[in-house]
């Protein structure tokens, strides 16, 4: 008994001897590296309502005064007015006016030259048609039609009118061009998301932005959907950028509300 | 009838004319960096000096915004306005800014903010602005340790860019790469890790023991890593918090690039076992490995996607070496790149979306992308000699290394760490002591 008590115990601790003779070589030494050292984060905007600096105060209460007065003045234009009359816009009132006057001028051979004249431009409107169906086949309107389908939110106001000839090609091209050079795209996007922001805005005749609206809002709080919060901002910092935006100086009435398609997918997929 | 007919036909026109809203389209952009103001940070009354390694950093509020505002312009996405255009001084902290001063300027976001510095705690306190709609869109203040001031300055940045590209930054982040010494024959390694701008740098290894291919888990600040001893393979891993090291096993004499599963729990590799190259994976708490490839080619440099399904890797079982995509329990093989030349080192994203590889073809290295099913292949560089993509964690820059040709007498020779972002344009040296190779991105620290 004594023996095998004995065997056992030189048995042992020669394992324990082998073990610590030869598993060291396993283990290393640690590193002595810098430690990382937390960081605390505290939320401050809640906390803490920074005031204007009294320069600063001043100048934006000139500046809302100044623009209360803008709007004031505008609100009342009889000026304006008489000045959009002279501009031939192609309101159906103005039109049978017209056909009135050529009526009434028909009998002076001089005046008929007029006639030819008038009817040529009133011709060059219909020939105009022609090019709205080109209008159709613009490949931004192909892209517009492609990202509207990826939607599948096709309301009525999202469809493209093709009666519609608030702007004509030309102005259209001029106010893209102008915004295209104010829209800083955030080049982080996820480009194999959905990279449209449809904005809807409320214009003032000369061009400046009275009103603002992110039409898909919603998306902003969704899960998984923070760049499009980046993405809406940049549209939105554009329009400021640019504006007054070129629009026509005449059908005041057809471009009031107009809706901006930011669509960075185009460009950011290459 | 008739009548009926075209009063019907103009309801139409009328109703639809009534609904019209005028809509153009905006497909194009300005693609230029975003031009930012960055304030220096106001330092409040009473702060004291920070004393770091024996030296005495004054200004830290212009240290501080310094780093910032390198981060912003290495991303490429930031152009950082010079200070001496700047209207407003750095006191603006306590207020709201005067926007059309920064509106001059053209700058589009603005931050500002202020430090306070006290014995043992350092508080930085920052704003963003949206100038041009005259709000502020992120406001923070950070409390640690006066020594701990770049790592704040890196989270600020990592804040400042997630608030205005949409995608979370990579700034507060660390890469791990082989320090490389001597004579091109005869290369002193040792394992190396600094900040993700070069700062902080610290050695790891001795350099008694060949070192390779360091890889940073994708959950956690571990590294595992390739070291040899008595002349065998011996996969490590690292805790970059604690310092410990252990060994995970020892392997046959050709190992390659061990890397970890997206949860952390595996390590990825491949091994000659009976002279033939697999793809292994080794479970990191039962230490069991399962073999995932059985070809009699030569299966290497695995890869995870990021949620674990797949794994892409390299093989010449076509003949020559090309990038495969698999399921990870090596199951429905599929290769995915068919171009001329060969591929290697594929690594997938982080976002999933893509995967890095290095291409050989008539002679000249290329780093590029692609996506997971191969297509869409686009070189981002060229260079006579360049490899081992690396990630940032928020899957938008590449780490990678490029060594130089030497002369006949072998002199000449470099290896340096370079970094691209998928634009392709914006590529940069990242500045280190020595010459380095196989980098590897860590993720987020303060994650």
């Amino acid at each position: 008994m004594s023996k095998s008590i004995f065997l056992s115990l030189v048995f042992h601790s020669v394992m324990i001897v082998l073990t610590a003779l030869s598993l060291p070589f396993m283990i290393k030494p640690p590193i002595d590296l810098p430690p990382i050292l937390s960081v605390d984060l505290i939320q401050i905007t809640d906390k803490t309502s920074i005031p204007f600096a009294a320069k600063a105060a001043k100048t934006l209460e000139e500046i809302k005064k100044k623009e209360e007065e803008r709007i004031v003045s505008e609100q009342a234009p009889p000026t304006e007015k008489k000045k959009e009359k002279p501009d031939r816009i192609p309101l159906p009132e103005d039109l049978n006016k017209e056909k009135q006057e050529i009526i009434k001028k028909k009998q002076n051979p001089k005046e008929v030259e007029e006639q030819i004249r008038q009817a040529s431009e009133f011709e060059k409107k219909e020939i105009f048609d022609p090019n709205k169906i080109a209008a159709l086949i613009d490949k931004s309107k192909e892209d517009a039609a492609k990202t509207l389908k990826k939607n599948k939110k096709l309301t009525q106001s999202n469809v493209k009118n093709s009666f519609s000839n608030a702007l004509t090609l030309s102005q259209e091209d001029a106010l893209k061009a102008q915004i295209f050079g104010c829209w800083s795209l955030p080049l982080g996007l996820p480009y194999q998301e959905n990279l449209l922001v449809r904005i809807k805005l409320k214009l003032k005749p000369d061009g400046t932005v009275l009103r603002s609206e992110i039409l898909d809002h919603a998306r902003m709080n969704q899960p998984g959907q923070s760049f499009y919060k980046v993405l809406a901002e940049s549209a939105l910092r554009a329009i400021r950028i640019c504006q007054p935006l070129r629009v026509p100086p005449t059908g005041y009435e057809k471009w009031k509300d107009l809706q901006l398609n930011f669509d960075a997918n185009e460009m950011l997929k290459g | 009838m008739r009548k009926i007919f075209f009063f019907i036909f103009y309801l139409f026109i009328f109703n639809n004319s009534a609904l019209a809203l005028v809509e153009v389209d905006i497909t194009r952009g300005n693609l230029d960096p975003l031009p930012i103001a960055v304030s220096p940070f106001y330092i409040e009354p009473g702060s004291k000096d920070i004393n770091q390694d024996g030296k005495v950093i004054k200004n830290i509020g212009e240290e501080i915004s310094k780093v910032i505002e390198v981060n912003l312009k290495r991303s490429g996405l930031f152009n950082p306005l010079k200070k001496d255009s700047f209207v407003q001084n750095p006191d603006i902290a306590h207020v709201k800014p005067r926007f059309e001063d920064w509106r001059l300027i053209k700058a589009q976001a603005l931050m500002t903010g202020k430090v306070t510095v006290s014995d043992e705690k350092l508080r930085i306190e920052f704003r963003l602005w949206d100038v041009v709609a005259a709000k502020e869109m992120v406001a923070l203040a950070f409390s640690t340790n006066p020594s701990n001031w770049r790592r704040v300055a890196h989270m600020i940045s990592d804040k400042i860019y997630q608030r205005l590209t949409g995608e979370e930054g990579y700034f507060d982040t660390r890469i791990i790469y082989v320090s490389e010494t001597g004579e091109k024959t005869q290369r002193f390694k040792r394992l190396a890790i600094m900040d993700q701008d070069g700062a902080n740098l610290k050695y790891l290894t001795l350099g008694n023991e060949l070192v390779l291919t360091p890889r940073f888990s994708p959950k956690n600040q571990l590294v595992t890593y390739l070291s040899y001893f008595r002349n065998m393979p011996r996969v490590y891993l690292l805790d970059i918090e604690t310092g410990k090291q252990e060994v995970v096993g020892d392997f046959p004499g050709m190992t390659f690039a061990p890397r970890f599963s997206p949860n952390g729990e595996k390590i990825i590799m491949s091994f000659a076992k009976d002279g033939n190259s697999d793809i292994y994976t080794m479970n990191l708490k039962t230490r069991v490995v399962e073999k995932i490839t059985d070809h009699t080619s030569i299966d290497t440099s695995p890869s995870y996607s990021p949620d674990g399904k797949y794994i892409c890797f390299n093989s010449d079982r076509s003949g020559l070496q090309q990038i495969y995509v698999m399921r990870s329990d090596g199951s429905n093989v599929k290769r995915i790149t068919f171009g001329k030349g060969l591929y290697g080192t594929p690594v997938w994203s982080p976002r999933g979306d893509l995967i890095a590889f290095t291409r050989v073809h008539k002679g000249k290295f290329y780093i590029g992308v692609m996506r997971t099913d191969g297509s869409g292949e686009r070189l981002l560089t060229e260079n006579f000699y360049q490899e081992a993509p690396s990630w940032s964690p928020n899957g938008r820059v590449l780490v990678f290394y490029r060594e130089t040709k030497s002369n006949a007498d072998g002199s000449g020779f470099s290896a340096k760490l370079w970094s691209i972002d998928l634009t392709g344009y914006n590529e940069r040296l990242i500045e280190t002591e020595t010459d380095g190779s196989d980098p590897s991105w860590s993720s987020l620290l303060s994650k």
